[in-house]
């Protein structure tokens, strides 16, 4: 196995899965189930990767929910990318300072 | 001006794309840090390991195609991992190529399908109106810089950074996360329910036996299908216009 060939088939793939609907679609589809199916995709595809992911991504699945926790609170009030995911990683590090 | 393609702003907006970009950038610091890692462990050099994040852009898509590479395995088989690893980008592809401005030029489509990520994906769809390619750019300008940096470290000095410092920024990619579906839930209640079941479902599946030997992409490609599926089938959205629906 040739690295540099694995590379440009990992490139490939990961270029063509991403490039073919953009450049296919090129009309609005019309469809109401599809236009409701994209429109829930992205929150559903987030969702499901946060949770339980989040658990294990931390030392300990303690500060993992305590990060999912101070997570929800912060975007509910705040809705702001930023001050979220500082506050998460705060919480992480604050939290396993005592574990 | 929400709708409209102005190239006039493609500056400040540009500068926007970067501001939302730094923590992307600092999530995946962390993140392909780890990828650095199990690339190293797979006999990439680490600037193979380098090439490999700048040119695949994909976290669980690359890591599975380490594994691949560890395994000796053949070129097909490379392919097809990296395929299923990386198919909910062809639902995000999809989805984007619906916000897509039609008097755009055709190669930002192209250009803007390059780094659909997770995250990048995220922060763009949850703007209103069409999609801004400028905006995109100034997110990927800052994060893929991060991303294939932080993975030829990984590979260089596998244990440079304390483990609780790592464990800290590897929440950064789920807060942002959270900072995307979070507030579109406080507003409609369809998606607060969805996001209640998201989460259950998923612990379900990351549990049950069966289910839970699929791979992690697997299992989100199957979830995001069923549930959004059965959504759009119980909750068909009735206007088009209605926010960040466009």
């Amino acid at each position: 196995m040739n690295l540099y060939i694995c590379l440009l088939i990992m490139a490939g793939v990961s270029y063509l899965i991403r490039v073919l609907p953009l450049t296919i679609f090129r009309k609005p589809i019309e469809n109401r189930f599809i236009q409701s199916f994209l429109y829930y995709v992205p929150y559903v595809t987030l969702a499901v990767m946060t949770f339980p992911a989040i658990l294990s991504a931390t030392q300990s699945p303690i500060s993992g929910i305590a990060a999912l926790v101070v997570g929800i609170l912060v975007a509910w009030f705040r809705s702001d990318l930023f001050t979220t995911a500082v506050s998460c990683c705060a919480t992480v590090f604050l939290v396993e300072l005592f574990l | 001006m929400k709708n409209s393609y102005l190239l006039r702003d493609k500056r400040t907006v540009f500068l926007q794309g970067m501001k939302d970009g730094i923590p992307i950038g600092l999530g995946y610091l962390a993140v392909s840090f780890s990828l650095g890692i199990a690339a190293k462990n797979a006999g990439l050099t680490p600037f193979q390991a380098f090439l490999s994040s700048l040119l695949c852009n994909a976290s669980a898509g690359e890591y599975a195609a380490f594994t691949t590479i560890a395994a000796k395995a053949t070129y097909v088989e490379l392919a097809v991992i990296t395929l299923i690893a990386n198919a909910r980008y062809l639902l995000m592809s999809c989805a984007m190529s619906q916000r897509m401005n039609p008097n755009m030029p055709f190669y930002h489509r192209l250009l803007m399908a390059y780094d659909i990520t997770d995250e990048l994906f995220g922060i763009a769809i949850v703007r209103p109106g069409y999609l801004h390619p400028f905006y995109t750019y100034g997110a990927v300008a800052v994060a893929l810089p991060c991303w294939s940096i932080g993975t030829a470290i990984g590979a260089i000095a596998g244990n440079l950074l304390p483990a609780r410092l790592v464990s800290a920024l590897s929440v950064a990619l789920y807060g942002m996360f959270l900072a995307v579906f979070i507030p579109p839930a406080k507003k409609d209640k369809v998606i607060g329910a969805l996001v209640v079941i998201c989460f259950a479902a998923s612990f379900c599946a990351a549990h049950l036996p069966g289910v839970s030997v699929l791979s992690e992409g697997t299992r989100t490609i199957l979830l995001t299908l069923i549930i959004a599926g059965a959504a759009a089938l119980l909750f068909p959205r009735t206007e088009k216009g209605e926010e960040g629906t466009k």
